[in-house]
């Protein structure tokens, strides 16, 4: 039978997964909103598998709402990198100085 | 039996997808990393009868977020070779943060608890229950100002996407409806005396 203890070990597992992929991708903008997607997938999991196991299911209605959020996000996202790689012919995190003094 | 071995095996799968994700050398691999690790998430959720939110993950995420992550990745023409350079230089870091996260993660739960027993399984719900139905009754009625502010949140999320990446190219020639309706006769047409007429029966401008 899974516990809650199972979904609770891997979506922690997967979050710091995430955290990893963000240290090791923090050159490559796409990646880093890849990585934001996967650890709003495993909050996710916790919301899902709290709601399951304690019986309550006003946590997946807000599984709901972050997916909403989610998409737009990453709608946004990806529209602000399309404009970026116009202006800059990079999406190198370290291209992105103009601002710097 | 049969679940817990179906766990392990979506997990490991789910697991090994995040890898891929976060090393692939290739933005586009990592895309359909990410699509796996969806589609195995998804899985997850039905096997602990999440019915409606693994359809809606696989329905938003598979179809149309990913599809637009991927349509990015390979439309934007990338260095992939000069992205990479530094990234074993900090690799280490990113590991010792990852366990670091971890531990204080299973720190805080074990210390605290929160009052949950976590060893708790729960039993099958019966055949005829419906967590699309359940979920809509209180989608509807408890939470249908949240409900109503997400889809005005998605509104915002196009309008914003359209004019971010909407651009004016010089050099174009659009149609301006407007313009086209509003022109008059006296604008366009001109009558003038024909060349070749007879200068008796030429009357000039018609009825």
């Amino acid at each position: 039978m899974i516990t809650l203890q199972h979904m609770l070990t891997l979506s922690a597992v997967l979050f710091s997964l995430s955290i990893a992929g963000i240290f090791l991708n923090r050159k490559n903008v796409i990646l880093l909103l890849m990585c934001i997607e996967l650890m709003l997938l495993a909050v996710n999991f916790s919301f899902v598998s709290f709601s399951r196991f304690l019986g309550d299911l006003d946590g997946q209605v807000f599984v709901f709402f972050v997916l909403t959020v989610a998409a737009a996000e990453s709608a946004i996202g990806l529209a602000i990198l399309v404009v970026l790689f116009r202006e800059r012919r990079s999406i190198n995190v370290e291209d992105l100085d103009t601002m710097k003094g | 039996m049969i679940v817990q071995v179906l766990f392990y095996v979506l997990s490991a799968i789910l697991l090994a997808a995040a890898l891929g994700v976060i090393v692939a050398r290739n933005p586009v691999y990592s895309a359909l990393a990410l699509v796996l690790a969806f589609f195995s998430s998804a899985a997850l959720w039905l096997l602990i009868e999440a019915e409606f939110l693994a359809i809606v993950l696989v329905l938003v995420y598979v179809g149309a977020v990913m599809v637009l992550f991927l349509f990015v990745v390979m439309m934007l023409d990338i260095n992939v070779e000069e992205i990479k350079r530094g990234f074993i230089r900090y690799a280490w870091l990113g590991w010792i943060t990852a366990f670091l996260v971890i531990a204080q993660m299973s720190a805080v739960f074990a210390v605290r608890g929160f009052g949950i027993d976590t060893a708790i399984g729960v039993a099958p719900q019966p055949a005829d229950h419906s967590n699309t139905r359940e979920l809509g009754e209180v989608l509807y009625t408890t939470y249908v100002y949240p409900f109503e502010l997400a889809a005005m949140v998605l509104l915002v999320a196009i309008i914003a996407a359209i004019s971010l990446t909407m651009r004016r190219r010089p050099g174009l020639k659009p149609q301006d409806v407007a313009k086209q309706v509003a022109v008059r006769r006296e604008d366009r047409v001109r009558l003038i005396k024909g060349v070749g007429a007879k200068p008796d029966s030429a009357q000039g401008e018609g009825p």
